[in-house]
Protein backbone atom coordinates (compact mmCIF):
# COMPACT_ATOMS: atom_id res chain seq x y z
CA UNK A 1 0.00 0.00 0.00
CA UNK A 2 1.17 3.15 -1.41
CA UNK A 3 2.06 5.98 1.57
CA UNK A 4 -0.48 8.42 0.06
CA UNK A 5 -3.49 5.74 0.37
CA UNK A 6 -2.92 5.32 4.28
CA UNK A 7 -3.78 8.11 6.12
CA UNK A 8 -7.64 7.76 3.99
CA UNK A 9 -8.10 4.74 4.26
CA UNK A 10 -7.08 5.21 7.92
CA UNK A 11 -10.01 7.81 7.87
CA UNK A 12 -12.19 5.54 6.12
CA UNK A 13 -12.25 2.62 8.70
CA UNK A 14 -11.85 4.87 11.68
CA UNK A 15 -15.36 6.87 10.25
CA UNK A 16 -16.97 3.38 9.76
CA UNK A 17 -16.02 2.05 13.32
CA UNK A 18 -17.38 4.96 14.82
CA UNK A 19 -20.54 4.58 12.96
CA UNK A 20 -20.43 1.31 14.28
CA UNK A 21 -19.89 2.34 17.86
CA UNK A 22 -22.84 4.61 17.16
CA UNK A 23 -25.47 2.21 15.71
CA UNK A 24 -24.96 -0.21 18.67
CA UNK A 25 -24.67 1.68 21.28
CA UNK A 26 -27.40 4.65 20.34
CA UNK A 27 -30.71 2.15 21.44
CA UNK A 28 -29.11 1.29 24.77
CA UNK A 29 -27.76 5.30 25.70
CA UNK A 30 -31.01 6.23 24.31
CA UNK A 31 -32.86 4.04 26.55
CA UNK A 32 -30.81 4.98 29.51
CA UNK A 33 -31.16 8.66 29.00
CA UNK A 34 -35.29 8.61 28.27
CA UNK A 35 -35.56 6.33 31.95
CA UNK A 36 -33.83 9.41 33.77
CA UNK A 37 -36.52 12.24 32.27
CA UNK A 38 -39.87 13.34 33.46
CA UNK A 39 -42.04 11.81 31.21
CA UNK A 40 -43.52 14.66 29.73
CA UNK A 41 -39.52 15.37 28.53
CA UNK A 42 -39.26 11.95 27.75
CA UNK A 43 -42.14 12.18 24.79
CA UNK A 44 -39.93 14.97 23.25
CA UNK A 45 -36.84 13.86 21.17
CA UNK A 46 -35.41 17.70 21.29
CA UNK A 47 -34.48 17.36 24.86
CA UNK A 48 -31.22 15.88 24.35
CA UNK A 49 -29.20 13.39 26.62
CA UNK A 50 -30.40 14.75 29.89
CA UNK A 51 -33.35 16.56 31.14
CA UNK A 52 -33.33 19.71 32.09
CA UNK A 53 -34.81 20.14 35.72
CA UNK A 54 -33.90 22.76 36.93
CA UNK A 55 -31.74 23.51 39.59
CA UNK A 56 -29.12 26.28 40.78
CA UNK A 57 -25.57 24.76 40.01
CA UNK A 58 -23.86 22.11 39.47
CA UNK A 59 -24.48 20.44 42.58
CA UNK A 60 -27.95 21.82 42.82
CA UNK A 61 -28.24 20.20 38.88
CA UNK A 62 -27.06 16.49 40.15
CA UNK A 63 -29.85 16.69 42.79
CA UNK A 64 -32.53 17.07 40.88
CA UNK A 65 -31.34 14.25 38.64
CA UNK A 66 -30.94 11.93 41.53
CA UNK A 67 -34.28 12.61 42.26
CA UNK A 68 -35.97 12.07 39.04
CA UNK A 69 -33.58 9.10 39.20
CA UNK A 70 -35.42 8.17 41.99
CA UNK A 71 -38.81 8.97 40.90
CA UNK A 72 -38.63 6.65 37.58
CA UNK A 73 -36.41 3.94 38.72
CA UNK A 74 -38.40 4.11 42.55
CA UNK A 75 -42.30 4.36 40.13
CA UNK A 76 -41.08 0.91 38.54
CA UNK A 77 -39.75 -0.89 41.74
CA UNK A 78 -43.43 0.31 43.67
CA UNK A 79 -45.34 -0.13 40.56
CA UNK A 80 -49.33 -1.12 41.30
CA UNK A 81 -49.69 -3.55 37.76
CA UNK A 82 -46.05 -5.14 38.09
CA UNK A 83 -44.21 -6.59 40.95
CA UNK A 84 -40.48 -6.08 40.21
CA UNK A 85 -38.85 -6.88 43.32
CA UNK A 86 -40.82 -10.14 42.87
CA UNK A 87 -39.82 -10.89 39.18
CA UNK A 88 -36.39 -10.14 40.77
CA UNK A 89 -35.91 -12.58 43.02
CA UNK A 90 -37.79 -15.07 40.57
CA UNK A 91 -35.35 -14.38 38.14
CA UNK A 92 -32.47 -14.84 40.24
CA UNK A 93 -33.97 -18.20 41.92
CA UNK A 94 -34.33 -19.56 38.27
CA UNK A 95 -30.96 -18.51 37.03
CA UNK A 96 -28.72 -19.30 39.61
CA UNK A 97 -30.65 -22.77 40.31
CA UNK A 98 -30.68 -23.69 36.31
CA UNK A 99 -26.75 -22.93 36.22
CA UNK A 100 -25.57 -25.04 39.09
CA UNK A 101 -27.86 -28.05 38.32
CA UNK A 102 -26.93 -27.46 34.33
CA UNK A 103 -23.03 -26.88 35.39
CA UNK A 104 -22.61 -29.81 37.80
CA UNK A 105 -25.58 -32.86 35.69
CA UNK A 106 -22.93 -31.63 32.23
CA UNK A 107 -20.05 -32.08 33.84
CA UNK A 108 -21.07 -36.29 34.95
CA UNK A 109 -22.25 -36.47 31.53
CA UNK A 110 -19.70 -34.62 29.74
CA UNK A 111 -16.78 -37.05 31.97
CA UNK A 112 -18.77 -40.36 31.07
CA UNK A 113 -18.30 -38.88 27.13
CA UNK A 114 -14.76 -37.75 27.42
CA UNK A 115 -12.89 -40.44 29.98
CA UNK A 116 -14.60 -43.57 29.81
CA UNK A 117 -14.81 -46.05 27.35
CA UNK A 118 -17.79 -47.81 26.68
CA UNK A 119 -19.33 -49.61 23.46
CA UNK A 120 -22.05 -47.06 21.64
CA UNK A 121 -20.48 -44.31 22.76
CA UNK A 122 -20.26 -42.03 19.34
CA UNK A 123 -23.77 -42.77 18.49
CA UNK A 124 -24.70 -41.60 22.40
CA UNK A 125 -23.26 -38.56 21.80
CA UNK A 126 -24.38 -37.69 18.53
CA UNK A 127 -27.88 -38.63 20.07
CA UNK A 128 -27.03 -35.67 22.83
CA UNK A 129 -26.08 -33.26 19.68
CA UNK A 130 -29.03 -34.52 17.51
CA UNK A 131 -31.60 -33.12 20.98
CA UNK A 132 -30.54 -29.31 19.80
CA UNK A 133 -31.98 -30.02 16.64
CA UNK A 134 -36.06 -30.50 17.94
CA UNK A 135 -37.16 -27.24 18.17
CA UNK A 136 -39.00 -25.76 20.98
CA UNK A 137 -42.80 -25.83 19.55
CA UNK A 138 -42.46 -29.72 19.19
CA UNK A 139 -41.95 -30.12 22.68
CA UNK A 140 -43.59 -27.36 24.39
CA UNK A 141 -47.35 -28.52 24.36
CA UNK A 142 -46.21 -32.19 25.76
CA UNK A 143 -43.76 -30.57 27.99
CA UNK A 144 -46.50 -28.18 29.59
CA UNK A 145 -49.13 -31.27 29.69
CA UNK A 146 -46.38 -33.24 31.48
CA UNK A 147 -45.57 -30.31 34.06
CA UNK A 148 -49.78 -29.92 34.45
CA UNK A 149 -49.32 -33.98 35.14
CA UNK A 150 -46.90 -33.73 37.90
CA UNK A 151 -48.80 -30.07 39.05
CA UNK A 152 -45.72 -28.08 38.68
CA UNK A 153 -47.55 -25.46 36.52
CA UNK A 154 -48.01 -22.40 38.97
CA UNK A 155 -44.17 -23.08 40.22
CA UNK A 156 -41.06 -22.03 38.91
CA UNK A 157 -39.97 -25.75 38.97
CA UNK A 158 -40.52 -26.18 34.82
CA UNK A 159 -38.11 -23.36 34.35
CA UNK A 160 -35.15 -24.96 36.23
CA UNK A 161 -35.81 -28.55 36.65
CA UNK A 162 -34.84 -29.93 32.98
CA UNK A 163 -31.16 -28.17 34.07
CA UNK A 164 -30.19 -30.95 36.24
CA UNK A 165 -30.59 -33.74 33.53
CA UNK A 166 -27.75 -31.86 31.59
CA UNK A 167 -27.91 -30.03 28.10
CA UNK A 168 -26.57 -30.89 24.60
CA UNK A 169 -24.54 -27.91 24.40
CA UNK A 170 -22.73 -28.04 27.91
CA UNK A 171 -21.88 -31.08 27.52
CA UNK A 172 -20.04 -30.42 24.46
CA UNK A 173 -17.86 -27.63 25.70
CA UNK A 174 -17.48 -29.80 28.36
CA UNK A 175 -16.22 -33.05 26.99
CA UNK A 176 -14.05 -30.75 24.52
CA UNK A 177 -12.30 -29.38 27.44
CA UNK A 178 -11.75 -33.08 29.45
CA UNK A 179 -10.67 -34.71 26.07
CA UNK A 180 -7.92 -31.44 26.20
CA UNK A 181 -6.55 -32.07 29.45
CA UNK A 182 -3.21 -34.67 29.80
CA UNK A 183 -4.34 -38.39 30.48
CA UNK A 184 -1.63 -38.73 32.53
CA UNK A 185 -2.90 -36.77 34.88
CA UNK A 186 -5.85 -40.33 35.08
CA UNK A 187 -2.62 -42.74 35.11
CA UNK A 188 -1.19 -40.68 38.53
CA UNK A 189 -4.40 -40.69 39.65
CA UNK A 190 -5.18 -43.84 39.02
CA UNK A 191 -1.83 -45.25 39.94
CA UNK A 192 -2.60 -44.07 43.50
CA UNK A 193 -5.91 -46.18 43.54
CA UNK A 194 -8.32 -43.89 41.83
CA UNK A 195 -11.12 -45.12 40.55
CA UNK A 196 -13.45 -42.68 38.20
CA UNK A 197 -15.14 -40.46 40.64
CA UNK A 198 -11.96 -40.24 42.21
CA UNK A 199 -10.58 -38.75 39.30
CA UNK A 200 -13.41 -36.74 38.20
CA UNK A 201 -13.44 -35.43 41.34
CA UNK A 202 -9.88 -34.46 42.70
CA UNK A 203 -7.99 -34.26 38.74
CA UNK A 204 -10.53 -33.31 36.03
CA UNK A 205 -12.67 -30.96 38.09
CA UNK A 206 -9.94 -29.07 39.85
CA UNK A 207 -7.96 -28.60 36.37
CA UNK A 208 -11.36 -27.31 34.52
CA UNK A 209 -12.41 -24.70 36.91
CA UNK A 210 -12.34 -22.09 33.04
CA UNK A 211 -14.42 -24.31 31.65
CA UNK A 212 -17.11 -24.79 34.09
CA UNK A 213 -17.27 -21.21 34.68
CA UNK A 214 -18.09 -20.61 31.37
CA UNK A 215 -21.06 -23.12 31.57
CA UNK A 216 -22.52 -21.85 34.46
CA UNK A 217 -22.40 -17.70 33.16
CA UNK A 218 -23.35 -19.18 29.76
CA UNK A 219 -26.47 -21.13 31.34
CA UNK A 220 -27.26 -18.02 34.04
CA UNK A 221 -27.95 -15.51 31.18
CA UNK A 222 -29.59 -18.16 29.06
CA UNK A 223 -32.23 -18.95 32.24
CA UNK A 224 -32.33 -15.12 32.72
CA UNK A 225 -32.79 -14.05 29.37
CA UNK A 226 -35.71 -17.44 28.51
CA UNK A 227 -38.53 -15.88 27.64
CA UNK A 228 -40.74 -18.43 26.02
CA UNK A 229 -40.12 -20.95 29.05
CA UNK A 230 -41.77 -18.94 31.51
CA UNK A 231 -44.73 -17.61 28.88
CA UNK A 232 -45.46 -21.02 28.39
CA UNK A 233 -45.22 -22.57 31.80
CA UNK A 234 -46.34 -19.36 34.31
CA UNK A 235 -50.02 -18.65 34.25
CA UNK A 236 -49.49 -16.06 37.60
CA UNK A 237 -47.63 -13.02 38.02
CA UNK A 238 -46.06 -13.90 40.87
CA UNK A 239 -44.00 -16.35 39.43
CA UNK A 240 -42.97 -14.09 36.39
CA UNK A 241 -39.47 -13.65 35.64
CA UNK A 242 -38.08 -10.24 34.68
CA UNK A 243 -38.10 -11.00 31.10
CA UNK A 244 -41.49 -12.18 30.79
CA UNK A 245 -42.70 -9.27 33.34
CA UNK A 246 -40.99 -6.54 31.59
CA UNK A 247 -42.98 -7.56 28.30
CA UNK A 248 -46.04 -7.70 30.53
CA UNK A 249 -45.63 -4.19 31.89
CA UNK A 250 -45.47 -3.16 28.46
CA UNK A 251 -48.03 -4.36 26.76
CA UNK A 252 -51.09 -5.07 29.35
CA UNK A 253 -50.95 -1.12 30.51
CA UNK A 254 -51.04 0.29 26.93
CA UNK A 255 -50.81 3.68 29.39
CA UNK A 256 -47.18 2.60 31.23
CA UNK A 257 -44.91 6.04 30.57
CA UNK A 258 -41.97 5.20 28.36
CA UNK A 259 -40.14 6.98 30.67
CA UNK A 260 -41.04 4.09 33.53
CA UNK A 261 -40.45 1.29 30.83
CA UNK A 262 -37.26 1.99 30.15
CA UNK A 263 -36.33 2.22 33.40
CA UNK A 264 -37.68 -1.54 33.79
CA UNK A 265 -35.57 -2.22 30.99
CA UNK A 266 -32.42 -1.02 32.25
CA UNK A 267 -33.22 -2.83 35.28
CA UNK A 268 -33.45 -5.76 33.48
CA UNK A 269 -30.64 -5.76 31.65
CA UNK A 270 -28.18 -4.63 34.31
CA UNK A 271 -27.49 -7.41 35.94
CA UNK A 272 -26.77 -9.57 32.98
CA UNK A 273 -24.05 -6.48 31.50
CA UNK A 274 -22.54 -6.99 35.25
CA UNK A 275 -21.84 -10.25 34.70
CA UNK A 276 -20.28 -9.89 31.62
CA UNK A 277 -18.17 -6.64 32.37
CA UNK A 278 -17.00 -9.17 35.34
CA UNK A 279 -16.25 -12.62 33.11
CA UNK A 280 -16.04 -11.13 29.49
CA UNK A 281 -13.27 -13.99 28.96
CA UNK A 282 -15.14 -16.91 30.27
CA UNK A 283 -18.12 -15.81 27.27
CA UNK A 284 -16.07 -14.72 24.42
CA UNK A 285 -13.86 -17.93 24.68
CA UNK A 286 -16.98 -20.20 25.11
CA UNK A 287 -18.64 -19.00 22.31
CA UNK A 288 -15.47 -18.92 19.93
CA UNK A 289 -14.62 -22.77 20.62
CA UNK A 290 -18.36 -23.14 19.89
CA UNK A 291 -17.49 -21.35 16.31
CA UNK A 292 -14.02 -23.22 15.86
CA UNK A 293 -15.39 -26.65 16.75
CA UNK A 294 -18.70 -26.42 15.83
CA UNK B 1 -13.05 -54.38 32.23
CA UNK B 2 -16.06 -56.98 30.66
CA UNK B 3 -17.93 -55.13 27.76
CA UNK B 4 -20.92 -55.24 29.35
CA UNK B 5 -19.41 -53.78 32.66
CA UNK B 6 -18.12 -50.38 30.68
CA UNK B 7 -21.10 -50.44 29.08
CA UNK B 8 -22.99 -49.66 32.41
CA UNK B 9 -20.05 -47.39 33.64
CA UNK B 10 -20.68 -45.51 30.75
CA UNK B 11 -24.53 -45.49 31.05
CA UNK B 12 -24.05 -44.63 34.90
CA UNK B 13 -22.34 -41.36 34.24
CA UNK B 14 -24.45 -40.34 31.55
CA UNK B 15 -27.49 -41.17 33.30
CA UNK B 16 -28.82 -38.02 33.99
CA UNK B 17 -28.71 -36.89 30.49
CA UNK B 18 -30.87 -39.90 29.33
CA UNK B 19 -33.00 -39.13 32.61
CA UNK B 20 -33.96 -35.98 31.22
CA UNK B 21 -34.01 -37.12 27.18
CA UNK B 22 -36.24 -39.88 27.81
CA UNK B 23 -38.62 -36.94 30.42
CA UNK B 24 -38.25 -33.60 28.24
CA UNK B 25 -37.12 -34.84 24.92
CA UNK B 26 -37.88 -38.44 24.21
CA UNK B 27 -41.76 -38.71 25.16
CA UNK B 28 -42.78 -35.40 24.74
CA UNK B 29 -41.49 -35.92 20.66
CA UNK B 30 -43.57 -39.22 21.06
CA UNK B 31 -46.45 -37.69 22.65
CA UNK B 32 -46.92 -34.59 20.05
CA UNK B 33 -46.36 -36.99 16.80
CA UNK B 34 -49.68 -38.97 18.37
CA UNK B 35 -51.70 -35.20 19.39
CA UNK B 36 -51.15 -34.40 15.69
CA UNK B 37 -53.65 -37.13 14.70
CA UNK B 38 -56.47 -36.33 17.38
CA UNK B 39 -58.20 -33.60 17.78
CA UNK B 40 -57.22 -32.20 21.74
CA UNK B 41 -58.88 -29.35 23.96
CA UNK B 42 -57.02 -30.62 26.85
CA UNK B 43 -60.30 -30.83 28.50
CA UNK B 44 -61.39 -33.45 27.22
CA UNK B 45 -59.06 -36.93 26.09
CA UNK B 46 -57.58 -36.84 23.04
CA UNK B 47 -60.04 -38.12 19.86
CA UNK B 48 -58.06 -39.43 17.29
CA UNK B 49 -58.92 -38.02 13.78
CA UNK B 50 -56.30 -39.85 11.30
CA UNK B 51 -54.75 -37.13 9.31
CA UNK B 52 -57.85 -34.54 9.08
CA UNK B 53 -55.30 -31.80 10.93
CA UNK B 54 -52.90 -32.11 7.85
CA UNK B 55 -55.56 -31.96 5.54
CA UNK B 56 -57.45 -28.91 7.24
CA UNK B 57 -53.18 -27.16 6.95
CA UNK B 58 -53.07 -27.26 3.40
CA UNK B 59 -56.15 -25.56 3.24
CA UNK B 60 -55.45 -22.94 6.08
CA UNK B 61 -54.81 -19.84 4.58
CA UNK B 62 -53.06 -18.43 7.80
CA UNK B 63 -50.83 -21.17 7.99
CA UNK B 64 -49.68 -19.96 4.69
CA UNK B 65 -49.42 -16.75 5.67
CA UNK B 66 -47.29 -17.79 8.55
CA UNK B 67 -45.22 -19.92 6.14
CA UNK B 68 -44.73 -17.53 3.81
CA UNK B 69 -43.94 -14.78 6.65
CA UNK B 70 -41.22 -17.04 7.96
CA UNK B 71 -39.84 -17.83 4.74
CA UNK B 72 -38.95 -14.33 3.77
CA UNK B 73 -37.92 -13.35 7.68
CA UNK B 74 -35.48 -16.53 7.01
CA UNK B 75 -34.42 -15.70 4.25
CA UNK B 76 -34.31 -12.21 4.49
CA UNK B 77 -32.84 -11.92 8.16
CA UNK B 78 -30.14 -15.40 7.41
CA UNK B 79 -28.44 -12.60 4.16
CA UNK B 80 -28.20 -9.60 6.40
CA UNK B 81 -26.85 -11.37 9.69
CA UNK B 82 -24.25 -12.95 7.88
CA UNK B 83 -22.94 -9.87 5.31
CA UNK B 84 -23.62 -7.56 8.61
CA UNK B 85 -21.56 -9.72 10.70
CA UNK B 86 -18.91 -10.45 8.39
CA UNK B 87 -18.38 -6.80 7.57
CA UNK B 88 -18.05 -6.06 11.37
CA UNK B 89 -15.82 -9.31 12.06
CA UNK B 90 -13.69 -7.56 9.21
CA UNK B 91 -13.55 -3.82 10.40
CA UNK B 92 -13.09 -5.51 14.09
CA UNK B 93 -9.89 -6.91 12.61
CA UNK B 94 -8.24 -3.85 11.73
CA UNK B 95 -5.61 -2.63 14.14
CA UNK B 96 -7.61 0.44 15.16
CA UNK B 97 -8.20 2.11 18.49
CA UNK B 98 -10.98 1.08 20.48
CA UNK B 99 -12.25 -1.75 18.94
CA UNK B 100 -12.67 -3.62 22.01
CA UNK B 101 -15.15 -1.32 23.12
CA UNK B 102 -17.42 -1.36 20.01
CA UNK B 103 -16.70 -5.56 19.81
CA UNK B 104 -18.33 -5.43 23.30
CA UNK B 105 -20.84 -2.79 21.93
CA UNK B 106 -21.89 -5.52 19.22
CA UNK B 107 -22.01 -8.34 21.79
CA UNK B 108 -24.15 -6.39 23.60
CA UNK B 109 -27.42 -7.25 22.32
CA UNK B 110 -27.06 -11.09 22.10
CA UNK B 111 -26.57 -10.82 25.76
CA UNK B 112 -29.16 -8.95 26.87
CA UNK B 113 -33.34 -10.74 27.05
CA UNK B 114 -34.74 -10.22 24.17
CA UNK B 115 -37.35 -8.90 25.61
CA UNK B 116 -35.95 -5.45 26.58
CA UNK B 117 -34.13 -5.02 23.23
CA UNK B 118 -37.52 -5.34 21.76
CA UNK B 119 -39.66 -2.88 23.89
CA UNK B 120 -36.41 -0.81 23.37
CA UNK B 121 -36.67 -0.85 19.98
CA UNK B 122 -40.54 -0.43 19.97
CA UNK B 123 -39.41 2.92 21.87
CA UNK B 124 -36.82 3.87 19.12
CA UNK B 125 -39.06 3.28 16.30
CA UNK B 126 -42.38 4.83 17.51
CA UNK B 127 -43.97 6.59 14.70
CA UNK B 128 -43.96 10.17 15.24
CA UNK B 129 -41.93 11.09 18.08
CA UNK B 130 -39.14 7.81 18.06
CA UNK B 131 -35.93 8.55 17.80
CA UNK B 132 -35.18 7.37 14.10
CA UNK B 133 -37.77 8.68 12.65
CA UNK B 134 -36.81 11.99 14.13
CA UNK B 135 -33.46 11.49 13.03
CA UNK B 136 -34.25 10.62 9.54
CA UNK B 137 -36.93 13.90 9.92
CA UNK B 138 -33.98 16.09 10.49
CA UNK B 139 -32.15 14.49 7.35
CA UNK B 140 -35.50 15.33 5.25
CA UNK B 141 -36.48 12.07 4.98
CA UNK B 142 -39.95 11.19 6.34
CA UNK B 143 -39.50 7.70 8.16
CA UNK B 144 -42.68 5.17 7.70
CA UNK B 145 -44.76 3.30 10.47
CA UNK B 146 -42.18 0.92 11.12
CA UNK B 147 -44.50 -1.67 12.98
CA UNK B 148 -47.52 -0.16 11.95
CA UNK B 149 -47.68 -0.29 8.42
CA UNK B 150 -48.16 -4.10 7.31
CA UNK B 151 -45.58 -3.23 4.44
CA UNK B 152 -42.97 -2.49 6.52
CA UNK B 153 -43.41 -4.52 9.68
CA UNK B 154 -41.61 -7.48 8.34
CA UNK B 155 -39.12 -5.31 6.89
CA UNK B 156 -38.29 -3.77 9.80
CA UNK B 157 -38.09 -7.04 12.08
CA UNK B 158 -35.60 -8.33 9.49
CA UNK B 159 -33.45 -5.10 9.98
CA UNK B 160 -33.59 -5.60 13.95
CA UNK B 161 -32.48 -8.98 13.51
CA UNK B 162 -29.20 -7.70 11.95
CA UNK B 163 -28.69 -5.85 14.81
CA UNK B 164 -28.46 -8.85 16.92
CA UNK B 165 -25.24 -10.31 15.65
CA UNK B 166 -22.06 -10.55 18.46
CA UNK B 167 -22.35 -14.71 18.47
CA UNK B 168 -22.11 -14.52 14.56
CA UNK B 169 -19.27 -12.09 14.85
CA UNK B 170 -17.35 -14.31 17.20
CA UNK B 171 -17.38 -17.25 15.22
CA UNK B 172 -15.83 -15.15 12.03
CA UNK B 173 -13.18 -13.35 14.48
CA UNK B 174 -12.41 -16.61 15.07
CA UNK B 175 -12.39 -17.70 11.68
CA UNK B 176 -10.51 -14.83 10.70
CA UNK B 177 -7.42 -15.98 12.96
CA UNK B 178 -6.64 -18.91 10.38
CA UNK B 179 -6.29 -16.60 7.42
CA UNK B 180 -2.59 -16.93 6.53
CA UNK B 181 -1.32 -13.77 6.98
CA UNK B 182 1.99 -14.33 5.16
CA UNK B 183 -0.25 -15.59 1.91
CA UNK B 184 -2.09 -12.12 2.34
CA UNK B 185 0.86 -9.92 2.47
CA UNK B 186 2.25 -11.98 -0.56
CA UNK B 187 -0.87 -11.26 -2.87
CA UNK B 188 -0.51 -7.94 -1.76
CA UNK B 189 3.00 -7.62 -3.19
CA UNK B 190 1.90 -9.40 -6.00
CA UNK B 191 -0.60 -6.63 -6.55
CA UNK B 192 -3.83 -7.79 -5.81
CA UNK B 193 -6.44 -5.39 -4.62
CA UNK B 194 -7.76 -5.74 -1.07
CA UNK B 195 -11.75 -6.51 -2.78
CA UNK B 196 -9.67 -10.06 -5.07
CA UNK B 197 -8.14 -10.90 -1.64
CA UNK B 198 -10.92 -10.91 0.25
CA UNK B 199 -13.36 -13.11 -2.31
CA UNK B 200 -9.85 -15.40 -3.19
CA UNK B 201 -8.04 -15.86 -0.05
CA UNK B 202 -10.24 -15.11 3.26
CA UNK B 203 -13.54 -15.92 2.20
CA UNK B 204 -12.55 -19.59 1.07
CA UNK B 205 -10.26 -19.94 4.50
CA UNK B 206 -13.29 -18.99 6.50
CA UNK B 207 -15.57 -20.81 3.77
CA UNK B 208 -16.67 -23.07 7.29
CA UNK B 209 -17.48 -21.05 9.51
CA UNK B 210 -20.12 -18.82 7.03
CA UNK B 211 -21.47 -22.14 6.56
CA UNK B 212 -21.78 -22.55 10.12
CA UNK B 213 -23.13 -19.37 10.49
CA UNK B 214 -25.88 -19.67 7.74
CA UNK B 215 -26.39 -22.99 9.49
CA UNK B 216 -27.18 -21.47 12.91
CA UNK B 217 -28.68 -18.47 11.65
CA UNK B 218 -31.10 -20.47 9.70
CA UNK B 219 -31.98 -22.81 12.16
CA UNK B 220 -33.15 -19.54 14.83
CA UNK B 221 -34.62 -17.98 11.68
CA UNK B 222 -36.90 -20.22 10.86
CA UNK B 223 -38.10 -20.59 14.76
CA UNK B 224 -38.25 -16.88 15.52
CA UNK B 225 -40.84 -16.49 18.29
CA UNK B 226 -40.04 -14.00 21.17
CA UNK B 227 -38.93 -10.81 18.54
CA UNK B 228 -42.88 -10.73 16.40
CA UNK B 229 -44.42 -11.46 19.84
CA UNK B 230 -43.25 -8.37 21.78
CA UNK B 231 -42.90 -6.02 18.82
CA UNK B 232 -46.05 -6.71 16.72
CA UNK B 233 -47.93 -9.97 18.17
CA UNK B 234 -48.19 -10.85 14.74
CA UNK B 235 -49.71 -7.47 13.41
CA UNK B 236 -50.67 -5.63 11.40
CA UNK B 237 -52.71 -8.12 9.26
CA UNK B 238 -50.60 -10.76 10.16
CA UNK B 239 -47.99 -9.68 8.31
CA UNK B 240 -45.85 -10.81 10.91
CA UNK B 241 -47.24 -13.92 12.10
CA UNK B 242 -44.35 -16.34 12.14
CA UNK B 243 -45.00 -19.91 12.16
CA UNK B 244 -43.75 -20.63 15.80
CA UNK B 245 -46.55 -18.39 16.93
CA UNK B 246 -49.05 -19.70 14.95
CA UNK B 247 -48.20 -23.36 17.02
CA UNK B 248 -48.33 -21.01 20.66
CA UNK B 249 -52.02 -19.35 19.49
CA UNK B 250 -53.25 -22.69 18.62
CA UNK B 251 -52.00 -24.28 21.66
CA UNK B 252 -52.29 -22.12 24.38
CA UNK B 253 -55.07 -19.69 23.35
CA UNK B 254 -57.36 -21.15 21.34
CA UNK B 255 -57.09 -24.69 22.48
CA UNK B 256 -56.10 -27.06 20.02
CA UNK B 257 -53.25 -28.96 20.59
CA UNK B 258 -53.92 -31.56 18.24
CA UNK B 259 -53.45 -28.70 15.08
CA UNK B 260 -50.26 -26.74 17.03
CA UNK B 261 -48.96 -30.03 17.01
CA UNK B 262 -49.45 -30.66 13.37
CA UNK B 263 -48.08 -27.47 12.55
CA UNK B 264 -44.87 -28.06 14.84
CA UNK B 265 -44.07 -31.57 12.76
CA UNK B 266 -44.56 -29.04 9.98
CA UNK B 267 -42.16 -26.98 11.02
CA UNK B 268 -39.78 -29.47 12.31
CA UNK B 269 -39.58 -30.83 8.60
CA UNK B 270 -39.17 -27.98 7.05
CA UNK B 271 -36.38 -27.07 9.63
CA UNK B 272 -34.43 -30.34 9.01
CA UNK B 273 -34.90 -30.63 5.17
CA UNK B 274 -33.69 -26.81 4.86
CA UNK B 275 -30.69 -27.97 7.48
CA UNK B 276 -29.92 -30.80 5.40
CA UNK B 277 -29.65 -29.32 2.69
CA UNK B 278 -27.93 -26.34 3.58
CA UNK B 279 -25.36 -28.79 5.21
CA UNK B 280 -25.19 -31.02 2.09
CA UNK B 281 -24.55 -27.56 -0.08
CA UNK B 282 -21.91 -26.32 2.42
CA UNK B 283 -19.89 -29.87 2.42
CA UNK B 284 -19.66 -29.43 -1.32
CA UNK B 285 -18.91 -25.86 -1.67
CA UNK B 286 -16.17 -25.54 1.41
CA UNK B 287 -14.21 -28.79 0.42
CA UNK B 288 -13.52 -27.25 -2.95
CA UNK B 289 -13.39 -23.78 -2.44
CA UNK B 290 -10.37 -24.53 0.61
CA UNK B 291 -8.92 -26.95 -1.66
CA UNK B 292 -8.53 -24.58 -4.30
CA UNK B 293 -7.50 -22.16 -2.11
CA UNK B 294 -4.67 -24.44 -1.31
Amino acid sequence: MSARTRPVRAAVTYTLLVACACAWAAPFVWMLSTSIKPESQALDPGVGLLPNLGGTGFFGSLRALADQIAVNYGGVLESESADFPTYYRNSIVVALASASLMTISSAFVAYGFARVRWPGREVAFAVVLGTMMVPFTVVMAPQYLLFKELGLIGTLLPLWLPSAFAGAFSVFLLRQFFMGLPPELDEAARIDGCGHFGIFWRVVLPNSTPALAAVFLLQFVAAWNDFVGPLVFLNHQEQYTLALGLQMYQSSHGGTPWSLLMAACVLTILPVLLVFALFQRAFTESVATRGLKG
Amino acid sequence: MSARGELRTGLVWTAPFWIGFALFTAVPVALSIRYGFTQYDLIEDPLPVGGANYAEIAHDPVFWTALRNTGIFAACSVTLNTVVALALALLLEQKLRGRELVRALVFAPTLVPISAVAVGWLWLLKRDDGLVNTALGALGVAGPDWLGDADWALATLVLMSGWIVGAQVMVFTAALRDVPKSLLEAAAVDGATAWSRLWRITLPTISPAVAFNVIVSAIWALQVFALPLIMTRGGPQNSTLVLSMYVYQNAFQYGRMGYASALAWIQFALTCALTIAAVRFARRRVHTRVGAAG
